[in-house]
This record gives C-alpha cells, structure tokens and sequence, in this order.
C-alpha cells in the first residue's frame, strides 16, 4: 500500500514551472530518498506532499488522506523536518519538544516519556533546559529531529537533513532516520548527498527542471546507467599500448603504474588479460574492475545540470 | 476537518505566541508605559473630567496593547525561520492566523483589565454596565488583535519596516477616535471618526462605563463584529497569496 502518495503534482512561480506534473507512490515502510540538482523542484514537491504549498494541480495523500482536504488529519500522520525551517530558539530543548507533542494529542504523561527518551537518544538530556539560542547547528538539528520524531509518526518528511552538520551530527542523523524506519516509520528524504542515499534508501526518484526522470531502486539505477566499464590492471613488467588495445577495448590509458581498458563488457577483457600475462609471461600485480556508481546515473539523469 | 484538532491548533499556536512574545517584561513594560504616556500627554493642564476621560484612555490601552506586538510575529517567525516549522506542525493557516489574535486579545485584555482595576480603586470610577464592559473588553482585544495580524501579513520579513508601518497606521486612528476630542463636540468633522473602527470601541466603553456613548451599544458592537470578521479574511487572503507564492 502506498502511505505517501502524489498525484499530477504541479507548481508555478509565476511564469516559472518548478514541479511539472510529478506522481511518486512511496510504499508501506520504504524509504524514499528525493535527488535532483539545485533547482530541480525537491523542496518545493516535499513543501506540497507536507501541506505547506498548495499546488496549482494534482493532490497529494499521506496514509490516504487528502492532505488538501484534511490538512490537521494528514499532518498528524507526519513528522516533518524542514530544510530551513528551526526551532524556536526562544525556548528551551525540552519546551520545544513537549510543545509539538500536543499537536498530536499526546497526553501530559507519554510527552513527558517520549521527550526524555529522545533526548537521551540523541544525546541532549543535560542541555534539556537550555535556551536553544545557546546551542550550535548540529544541537539544533538534533532538536528538530526530536520534534519530528516524538509522535512517533508514521511518516517521516526530511528536507535535506545532513547538509552542513559534522560527521558525529550527520551520523546520528542517519541513525535516527534508520532506526525510526526500523520502528514502522515510512521515511521521504531530499539530499545532495548521493553516496548518503545510496547507503540508506531502498526506493531513489530523481527530479530535473521540475519533472520526475526516474524512479527506482539505488541498483536498479545504477544497472541503468551501466554502460562504459572498465577494467584496470598493472603489470610488474612494462606493457605496450598495442598489446592491450588488442583485446577489444575501445580506449586505453595509463594512469601511473597501471592500464584502464575501456570496455562494454568487463568479462573478456579480463580474460583477455589473463591469456595475455600467460603468453607474455607477465606478472599481474593488480586487476579491477568498475562498478557504476549512483552518482553517475545521477549525472546521466540530470545532464549534469 | 476535526474541529477538536483545529480548536487545539488555535490554542497551541497562542500558548507559543503568549511564551515566546507577550510573557515578557519588555512587552509587558511597553504595553503599560505608551498609552499611559500618551494620557498624560494629553490629559495634563486640559483640565479634562477624569472620569469622562478614563473610558477613551482604556478604549486606548486597549488598542494599543492588543495590536502592538501581532505585527511583528509573522515577519519575525519568517526571519527566524520558525514559520516553516510552524506551517509544517498539524496546523491550518486558519489556525495560526486565529492563534495570533487569540494571543493579541488576550493580552490587551489582561493588560486593560489591570489598568481599569487600579483606576476604579484609585478613582472610584463608575461602571454603568457591567455585561457591556466586558464584551466591550473582549471585542475590542479581538478585533484590535486582528488588526496587529493583518499588519503582520504583507510580505515582509523586516521587524523594523512592519513596526513602520504599523505606527503609520495605528497612531493617526487614535487622532481620530473620540478620544482626546468626545464625538459630540467634534461637529462636521465626525465623519473622520466614524470611518474608525477605534471609535466604536471608545463609544462601548462610554456606554459601558459611564453610560454616554453616542451610538446604541448594537451598532458599536456589530461595527467591531464586521471588523472582525473584515480584518481575519483580509489577513488570510493575503497569507493565503503569500504562501501560494512561496514567501
């Protein structure tokens, strides 16, 4: 069953279109990471799927619910970490917390427990009473976390939730998000950081200039876009170019001590190798071959943009 | 839509504003300390009746305190960037629009409460109807509040240009209100008071408090009813645009 639904999403800024006709089903405890290059329309699908922008066409539903039509309904469903978007600075951590706690009908009692777990999960139960003011980025962060998390909802909206936090804050960021989805929570992340969503989602979708250009799992992305290999060697003895140019590959370079053979297909060229350094009577010090990273496939996606 | 949910909406995005805004001794200080300024100003070497003074200085306090600090929530929470977290919260901007007055009323009544309580101590001042003062408490916060919201709604995310623009708007009214000049002894220039929504407020206290408002207590209390309901649309439809625009 799909919990976060979007329908025909679309949205102009006057003359400019930045969400063009975008649908994503995100099912039942997936997590769904959101890539596109600055620009693309990321924020401005997860500000329609959250209920912050309406959109000019289309609908978008959270675990069913219109969130057009039943707003209060379909944001109770949902933690939400915007990307600009902090905390009151005015209060302190805890306040913070205890206060989004009531949007979602929490009674006095399970806000009160629900704040002291996520506060000692994320490592903040001695800076509970401070003024948030007093706190640096990543402690901010981590007080957004604990507000999105602490009705334990069953979808999780991040808005590129690593970008500028040290690797201890970025850690338990992802953490956090593993193990919320671990607990039952579907999670929908936008991030620059595509080594992050390969690590950690099971479903990428991909928007350029407003429109949605591809939709699946990280390897069946990648699989996608595997297109030129190549197989990297090196050789304890020195090889001449022709030798190698003659197993098939359509390009070779030296990269220091060792040769890249450009290929379609890594197989022969290994055996190529391999029969090569048995007649030559060379000896291999080294032998690999690429593998396509999601990165590429994004670059591919988006033309670079 | 549930309106438990939206009720609590309301009442949680008040509780936020009452905190992070109005509990605050600044504020508090300030609310007091200009329109008690302002009565002085105009009230010494007058030789004004006191007592027939006192209603258009409460009806100013009144004012002043229930639409002095609205203004400044929005473009402030948009420059902190809190209004996206707010917005993203199981909120309507219905809600958070009635959660800004919701805070703004009820601190201009507290505020004007205060102050009536230490005069009618201090001066034995009269109360002519008792059920008249306080809607006249309660729709005057309301609808003073609405107006502090509706300054806060343009798109600015500037304090300071809001603050201006405020004053450029709620100073001249209390010019032109009945309050340093009764209604009845304005003459052809009544006209310029009735067009603001303060005189009425000023009438019910009048009314109220000593029993001399011009206009039967119905008309001021439906004149302040309309602004309401004028001040809470216009405040949405020009959110509701702002939004629709990503600002």
């Amino acid at each position: 069953m799909a919990i976060i639904e979007a329908d025909h999403l679309s949205k102009s800024f006057d003359s400019f279109l930045a969400v063009d006709d975008v649908s994503i089903a995100v099912k039942d405890g997936e997590i769904c990471g959101f890539l596109g290059p600055n620009g693309a329309g990321k924020t401005t699908t997860i500000r329609m799927l959250t209920g912050v922008l309406t959109p000019d066409t289309g609908a978008a539903r959270i675990c069913g619910i219109d969130i057009g039509r039943h707003p209060l309904e379909a944001k109770r469903m949902m933690g939400i970490i915007p990307e600009n978007g902090t905390v009151y600075s005015d209060l302190t951590a805890e306040q913070n917390i205890l206060w989004t706690a009531k949007f979602y009908g929490m009674d006095s009692a399970s806000r009160k427990k629900r704040a002291d777990e996520i506060l000692a999960y994320l490592g903040l139960t001695e800076r509970k009473d401070d003024i948030v003011r007093t706190f640096s980025k990543g402690m901010r962060q981590r007080i957004s976390i604990a507000c999105a998390i602490v009705p334990s909802p069953p979808v999780l909206f991040l808005d590129e939730p690593t970008g500028g936090l040290d690797v201890f804050s970025r850690r338990l960021v992802l953490d956090t998000i593993r193990r919320m989805n671990d607990e039952g929570s579907t999670v929908f992340l936008t991030t620059h950081n595509i080594e992050e969503a390969n690590e950690l989602c099971t479903v990428i979708s991909v928007i350029n200039k407003g429109k949605l250009v591809a939709t699946g799992s990280p390897e069946r992305l990648k699989k996608t876009f595997d297109t030129a290999k190549y197989v990297e060697v090196a050789f304890e003895q020195p090889v001449t170019r022709e030798l190698l140019e003659a197993g098939g590959a359509f390009r070779v370079e030296s990269h220091g001590d060792k040769w890249r053979l450009y290929t379609d297909d890594a197989d022969p060229a290994v055996k190529y190798l391999a029969a090569l350094a048995e007649r030559q009577h060379l000896k291999i010090i080294s032998v690999a071959t690429s593998t396509p990273t999601l990165e590429e496939a994004f670059v591919q996606l988006t033309g670079g943009a | 839509m549930d309106p438990r949910l939206f009720v609590r909406s309301v009442l949680l995005v008040a509780e936020k504003n009452m905190r992070i805004y109005y509990y605050k001794g600044a504020v508090v200080i300030f609310g007091l300390l200009f329109p008690f300024l302002m009565f002085l100003t105009f009230f010494i070497g007058r030789n004004l009746d006191l007592v027939l003074f006192f209603p258009a200085f409460l009806g100013m306090m009144l004012f002043f305190s229930s639409s002095s600090t609205g203004p400044l929530i929005t473009p402030w929470e948009k420059r902190e960037k809190t209004y996206e977290r707010l917005l993203s919260l199981p909120v309507t901007l219905e809600s958070i629009i009635l959660g800004d007055i919701l805070a703004g009323a009820l601190f201009g009544i507290v505020i004007t409460t205060i102050v009536w309580s230490a005069g009618t101590l201090l001066l034995h001042l009269p109360l002519a109807h008792p059920l008249l003062f306080a809607v006249a408490l309660v729709l005057g916060g309301f609808a003073f509040a609405a107006l502090g919201t509706l300054l806060s709604s343009p798109a600015m995310s500037n304090p300071s240009n809001v603050m201006m623009v405020s004053n450029l708007i709620r100073l001249p009214l209390i010019f032109v209100s009945g309050i340093f000049i009764p209604l009845t002894q304005l003459g052809s220039w009544r006209w310029t008071n009735e067009l603001s929504p303060l005189t009425y407020l000023v009438d019910l206290f009048n009314g109220a408090i000593t029993n001399t408002g011009v206009y039967p207590a119905v008309v001021d209390i439906f004149v302040l009813g309309v602004v309401i309901v004028a001040f809470v649309e216009a405040a949405k439809l020009i959110q509701q645009y702002n939004l629709s625009k990503g600002i």
